[in-house]
């Protein structure tokens, strides 16, 4: 890297990389020069004028937002000539501003609001009359208002660079100048509100959120959001025990501000009026509604019974529980009813990767690679749509760095827009694509290859041989859909491996062979759907569900226990690149209880208690640490940001069940039992719906 | 030309103007047409550009940038092609020159072009013309046809193996596209937006690539001067102020029109006498000197020379050469307002400065013009002008805010002679519709 | 959506004109053309343009708001623009553009209710030194008397072609 230059801000020497632009450089060393425009990660715009510095020798004032840094500059960012440049300029500004402050949505975390206290032009000498636009709404959760946008053109760059979506744009010119949906009255798009966390005033603003509360009146609560695998961090405004909304303004985890349409609004599952609070039994083949300790009670002596008589359990974790709960059910299943039917529903190939991977070069991939690589193929996935996050680390990684994107994939896919070669391939053949794409692959100097569930078995140890071959080291991702279930396979929640992929010595039931056997004697299911598309073969079993709502798979049950979600709990998850990061609970809902306490409750009445352990997240944690290999990591390290567990290496030495893989193919606006349940997913997806019926019709006329 | 010509005209650009089929390139290349291309074509870019340095020309579109000096900034070694830009997007209130090149030379401004061409290897260029000028458009059309028909241009320009292609393309309605950054991006088929400068079009213009960009009447300049002589024109004017101009006079004079002068004519003879004195025998009150941006200059100040550095001494610009008369009863005030409402209607609404204050401005000048303002407005239209000056995206900014800091300080009288609720003194007339 | 023979070759021409990965700078002089023939900037035309310049709707869209020519609303048969601009100004054109407004009872942006006339208010032409302009489509007419004008636009009503009419003469070829 070239020298640093040593340049002035404010009376204090600093230095910065060649290149730096003067904001940046500023801010890196705590001097905060303002901007509406600017933002971090998108294009210059040079637009708002807040920036404005004093430059010495420079004639008139410099715009420091694009103003690279230059040895000997001297910078003022706060003499009296830039102050009155920034209150003159707010000035201007409030000229076709409503200042409704007291029932915007943003008071009180305004941008603008706040350079108004800081550089003084409250008092207006604007008498003219002020334009008036209707606000408008363009989605069921974008909502538009004209006036109050100060035109710096942030959403409209977090849509069309960060989103790679396009939907908004600037129309008229001038003073009547406007932010415009794609769709002429409305929006169509992923609908994941960045637009509106970004916009630095109230002028867009959430379905969900508007008029709900002051943003001061909010407890905030850093946590997981719990829909697809990318893990990305929510911070939770809660007041009254209720989730307000999401986002990310702190920017403190992995993704950034980064959040889906799931990751922002879907939280809103929780207090569904349909939300299980009570646990229920089966009395003359009809739920009724009992106390825990009766339901618990009545769990306990069924299982000590099967158990007592040697009976077949069959048990299928979830793909949202914590790792604690994982662990602590596999064990408890294991050890505590001596069974080995564990299993979880497999949504991707990572047991082949990791054997694949050993005695390799090749490594496993983190979210920070995904934006820090420059070279990416991606086989058999619609990441933009499945795999929000990573998409759009790998679009910031196409602008910064000009990264190439290779995709094989079934169907066209939006990262073909920038991709630097698309093939079409039908699903579980992407494989075949890699030899048309060595040369360009073994030119560049790095790669990271994502590839999805059509992709497994045997093709992920070719693909394995394949990124050997190109001579340098490869990293991979294998795509798994949600929110824990690559610590589902950590945890050992699978038939034939044991936590930290040991091979059991006496393989279970995989969840199909358990749904099959007509001799099973008890199913327990905790947060997981199997009966959704499948029917249970064993009419005798015990069923004991554990669930937020009365899935299919619930109203089969004979005691149905009502559990808390992600959100309502503590924990750890692993994403999909195997990062481990922690939840914290938000809120309460009356009646439920963490999984992790029911397993608990259910071995402590079963008497295996001791033998068990106690069901306390960092306890189990510790646990973890020292028997899952990949896990040794300090719980405040995991709770201060993501940690990548070490994956293993080593030849995981078990049968290929690559075929029990299957896709669960969650769109943005989809997620799995939860989405169901949640108003915005399904407000969304009624829209959609109507919109391209009437697109239908008019294509009849 | 619209108007008759003066004996007081040096005509240069304009000689060609008035033959019979001037626009043709039979007649073009009968009266010294593409000699100077052919010039150009034994010289070095080196030599090229040299030759315009010492040819004293500067922009012809406003700003008055020394042309030779501007196309030295194009780095000739970069691995991208290279082109020229023709602007035509004339749309600075009170000019109407570049029409009349294109209309009666079009070949001169091709052949401007492609020697610009030969001075940075560029294979391409485009003429960008306002889209309400469709006329000029079809006409240009059809002497690029010529030109190829005649291999002018081509795949082997005049028999040269060398290669150069031109094509127009049209404009649809707004005057900041005449701005530099914002015609590329224009070019492009984007919003009229400038774009953040450095880089500047000679380094990255047309598709990020480097690019010369000039007005019309630069590019009919180069012909001339590639055909008669850089040191013949530069002594037409004066060293820093090379060659002849084209003035275009509008306003209270008895002949308004457009009349090519040395560089440096007085401005009182170019009204008196070539523009035939002010209209009816009234008396001159204000000139504009160079389109709608550059500051008014009061009657008493405007015995000056017309070139860019003596403007420039007089806080004015020579600019487009937009020289604007007024005569004893045009009321300053109206003419502010006008003003303020073209910038208002023309500002491209990226900058908060320009987008805000010029619609500020207009609509407080308005309220003004009816009769309705107060002390403190004369003051304020001055202090919000001064908030914008400087601190703008683009000079649109800065266009708006010049004319009428200098309308308030040098007119305050005027201003003052609206308060108290009387209505313009000067014209009963007060409609002006808000844009 | 289908356009006359005439505007596809010209569209060819303009798409050959850029560089094969450029086709976006054919936009505007389409969207321009296209008007001409369709009467205005539909959404279909959007839509349209949008494809065949590898752009989005939503691009064209804001292409669209930024030019004043371009209309998203179809201007009357004969779309009379004068300038009030300084210069035009200083030479009567207010009083002309009174007269327009005067003598259809249209205001600015407005179209007769049988598409014959629509006025518009515009800012320099580039007709200064023939003051007061003013142009009806793409004609010019310089120095304007309001009396002049009252020929034209009656000339024009009674069905005249632009260059039928010897009162007032169009400038522009
Ligand atoms: C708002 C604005 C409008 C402009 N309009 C024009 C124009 O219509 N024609 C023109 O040639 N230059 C115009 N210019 C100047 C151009 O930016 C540029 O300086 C010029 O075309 C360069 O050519 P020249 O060096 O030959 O003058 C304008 C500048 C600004 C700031
Ligand atoms: S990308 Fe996945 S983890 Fe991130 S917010 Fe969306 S659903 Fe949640
Ligand atoms: S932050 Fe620099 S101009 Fe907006």
């Amino acid at each position: 890297m070239a020298d640093p230059v040593t340049m002035t801000i404010n009376g204090r020497e600093i230095q910065a990389a060649p290149g730096t632009l003067v904001i940046e450089a500023a801010r890196k060393n705590g001097i905060e020069i303002p901007s509406f425009c600017y933002y971090e990660g998108y294009s210059l715009q040079a637009a708002c004028r807040m920036c404005l510095v004093e430059v010495e020798k420079a004639p008139k004032l410099m715009v420091a937002c694009t103003l690279p840094v230059a040895p000997g500059m001297v910078v003022h960012t706060e003499s009296q000539k830039v102050k009155d440049a920034r209150k003159y300029t707010l000035e201007f500004l409030l000229t076709n501003h409503p200042l409704d402050c007291p029932v915007c949505d943003k008071g009180g975390e305004c941008e603008l609001q706040d350079m108004v206290f800081r550089y003084g032009a409250g008092e207006s000498r604007f008498t003219e009359e002020k334009l008036h636009v209707q606000e408008q709404q363009w989605s069921p959760v974008v909502f538009y208002d004209g006036p109050r946008c100060i035109l710096c053109f942030r959403c409209v760059r977090a849509c069309n660079e960060g989103m790679g979506v396009g939907a908004l744009g600037v129309v008229n010119r001038g003073s009547v100048s406007l932010i415009a949906p794609n769709h002429g009255d409305h929006l169509e798009c992923d609908e994941c509100g960045q637009c509106i966390d970004i916009c630095p005033v109230g002028a867009l603003t959430s379905g969900t959120y508007r008029y709900q509360t002051r943003p001061w009146e909010m407890e905030h609560t850093g946590t997981i959001c719990t829909h697809c695998s990318n893990g990305c961090k929510t911070t939770l405004g809660v007041r009254n025990d209720k989730i307000i909304r999401g986002n990310n303004r702190d920017r403190s985890g992995i993704n950034g501000e980064f959040l889906c349409v799931k990751g922002r609004y879907a939280f809103d599952f929780y207090d569904h009026p349909e939300r299980l609070q009570s646990p229920m039994i089966r009395v003359n083949g009809k739920l009724e509604p009992v106390s825990w300790s009766k339901a618990l009670k009545h769990v306990a002596e069924k299982f000590s019974e099967i158990k007592a008589r040697n009976g077949k359990f069959g048990v299928i974790g979830s793909n949202h529980t914590t790792n604690e709960e994982n662990f602590y059910l596999q064990k408890f299943v294991r050890q505590g009813l001596g069974s080995n039917n564990i299993d979880h529903k497999r949504t991707g190939d990572v047991v082949t990767l990791i054997d694949a991977l050993s005695g390799t070069t090749g490594t496993l991939a983190t979210t920070a690679d995904l934006y820090e690589g420059k070279t990416f193929l991606i086989l058999g996935a619609d990441l933009a749509i499945e795999q929000p996050f990573l998409s759009f680390q790998i679009r910031a990684s196409m602008r910064h760095h000009a990264a190439k994107v290779f995709v094989v994939t079934s169907k066209e896919v939006r990262e073909d827009a920038y991709a630097k070669k698309s093939i079409r391939k039908a699903a579980g053949s992407e494989i075949e694509a890699l030899e048309e794409l060595r040369e360009a692959l073994a030119a560049e100097s790095d790669l990271v290859i994502v590839f999805g569930s059509s992709v497994k078995g045997e093709a992920v140890r070719k693909l394995v041989a394949f990124g050997e071959s190109l001579g340098k080291p490869v990293k991979y991702c294998a795509l798994v859909d949600y929110s824990n279930s690559r610590g589902a396979v950590d945890m050992g929640l699978m038939a034939e491996l044991h936590p930290g992929y040991h091979p059991s010595e006496t393989p279970g039931m995989t969840l199909p062979e358990m749904l099959a056997d007509e001799t099973l004697d008890a199913l327990w299911v905790i947060n997981e759907n199997p009966l959704e598309a499948a029917g249970l073969a064993s009419d005798k079993a015990f069923v004991v569900v554990q669930d937020l709502f009365l899935t299919e798979t619930a109203q089969r049950a004979d005691v149905v226990l009502p559990s808390a979600s992600a959100y309502e709990k503590n924990g750890t998850v692993t994403n999909v690149c195997g990062e481990i990061q922690r939840l914290q609970k938000a809120v309460t809902v009356m009646g439920t209880k963490p999984d992790l306490e029911i397993i608990g409750l259910i071995a402590k009445e079963m008497g295996l208690a001791p033998a068990m352990g106690p069901w306390v997240s960092e306890t189990v944690y510790g646990e973890i640490r020292r028997s899952v290999k990949g896990y040794d990591i300090a719980l405040p390290l995991v709770a201060m940001a993501a940690q990548q567990t070490a994956p293993v290496n080593g030849r995981v030495n078990v049968a290929d069940k690559s075929a029990l893989i299957q896709g669960a193919h969650e769109t943005l606006f989809t997620s799995g039992t939860l989405g169901r349940y949640s108003k915005v997913l399904n407000s969304v997806i009624e829209k959609r719906a109507g919109m391209s019926l009437a697109a239908q019709e008019e294509s009849h006329v | 030309m619209y108007n008759q010509p003066h004996p007081l005209e040096v005509k240069v650009l304009t000689r060609r103007f008035g033959l019979p089929n001037s626009r043709s390139i039979d007649t073009y290349m009968a009266n010294d047409g593409y000699t100077g291309l052919k010039k150009a074509l034994e010289m070095t870019p080196e030599q090229i550009v040299d030759y315009v340095k010492l040819s004293g020309l500067r922009g012809r579109g406003g700003a008055g940038f020394p042309t030779g000096l501007k196309w030295s900034f194009v780095p000739r070694t970069s691995p991208k092609p290279k082109y020229i830009m023709v602007n035509a997007d004339e749309s600075e209130p009170g000019t109407c020159k570049d029409r009349l090149l294109i209309e009666n030379d079009p070949h001169q401004v091709i052949e401007g072009a492609m020697i610009a061409g030969l001075a940075i290897n560029a294979e391409q260029g485009y003429i960008y013309i306002r889209g309400e000028y469709r006329y000029l458009i079809e006409l240009m059309d059809k002497a690029i046809e010529e030109a190829y028909a005649k291999g002018v241009l081509g795949e082997n320009v005049m028999g040269t193996g060398k290669r150069f292609h031109f094509a127009t393309h049209s404009g649809a309605g707004a005057y900041e596209c005449g701005e530099e950054s914002a015609l590329l991006e224009s070019f492009e088929g984007k919003r009229g937006n400038p774009r953040i400068r450095p880089p500047f079009p000679a380094v990255a213009g047309v598709y990020q690539s480097p690019t010369i960009l000039n007005n019309v009447e630069t590019y009919s300049a180069v012909a001339p001067i590639f055909q008669q002589g850089a040191e013949y024109f530069c002594g037409l004017g004066s060293p820093k102020n090379g060659g002849t101009r084209l003035f275009c006079v509008s306003g209270h004079v008895e002949r308004p029109g457009v009349y090519e002068l040395p560089m440096g004519t007085n401005l009182l003879k170019i009204i008196h006498e070539v523009a035939g004195g002010v209209r009816g025998g009234k008396k001159l009150k204000a000139v504009i000197p160079g389109g709608s941006s550059c500051p008014v200059l009061k009657a008493d100040e405007c015995d000056i020379n017309m070139d860019f550095d003596s403007l420039a001494a007089a806080k004015s610009m020579l600019g487009s050469g937009g020289i604007v008369v007024m005569d004893e009863d045009t009321c300053i005030v109206k003419a502010a307002l006008r003003i303020m409402r073209f910038y208002a209607h023309e500002s491209c609404g990226w900058c908060i400065p320009c987008r805000e204050g010029t619609t500020w401005l207009r609509k407080l000048l308005q309220r003004f013009h009816d009769g309705m303002g107060t002390r403190s407005d004369i003051v304020l239209i001055g202090d919000l002008s001064k908030n914008m000056l400087g601190r703008t995206f683009c000079p649109l900014g800065d266009a708006a805010a010049m004319p009428t800091i200098a309308f308030v300080e040098k007119f305050r009288d005027e201003f003052e002679a609206h308060l108290d609720g009387k209505p313009c003194p000067k014209e009963n007339i007060s409609r002006l519709v808000a844009a | 959506m289908t356009f006359s023979p005439a505007l596809e070759a010209r569209f060819e021409k303009f798409l050959a004109k850029y560089p094969a990965d450029r086709k976006r700078s054919a936009l505007i002089p389409m969207l321009i053309y296209a008007q001409d023939e369709v009467g205005s900037i539909t959404d279909e035309l959007i839509q349209e343009l949008a494809r065949r310049t590898g752009t989005t709707p939503m691009q064209v869209t804001e292409v669209v708001g930024f030019y004043s020519m371009l209309q998203r609303k179809p201007m009357g048969k004969y779309h009379v623009q004068i300038c009030t601009n300084i210069s035009c100004l200083l030479r009567g054109g207010d009083e002309l553009w009174e007269q327009a407004c005067k003598k259809t009872g249209l205001g600015h942006k407005q179209v007769a209710a049988d598409g014959s006339f629509s006025l518009e208010e515009v800012e320099c032409m580039g007709a200064c030194s023939w003051a007061p302009a003013m142009q009806v489509n793409y004609d010019f007419y310089h120095g304007v008397t309001p009396k002049q004008l009252d020929v034209l636009l009656d000339s024009l009503a009674a069905g005249k072609k632009p260059e039928e009419i010897a009162e007032v003469k169009k400038v522009s070829c």
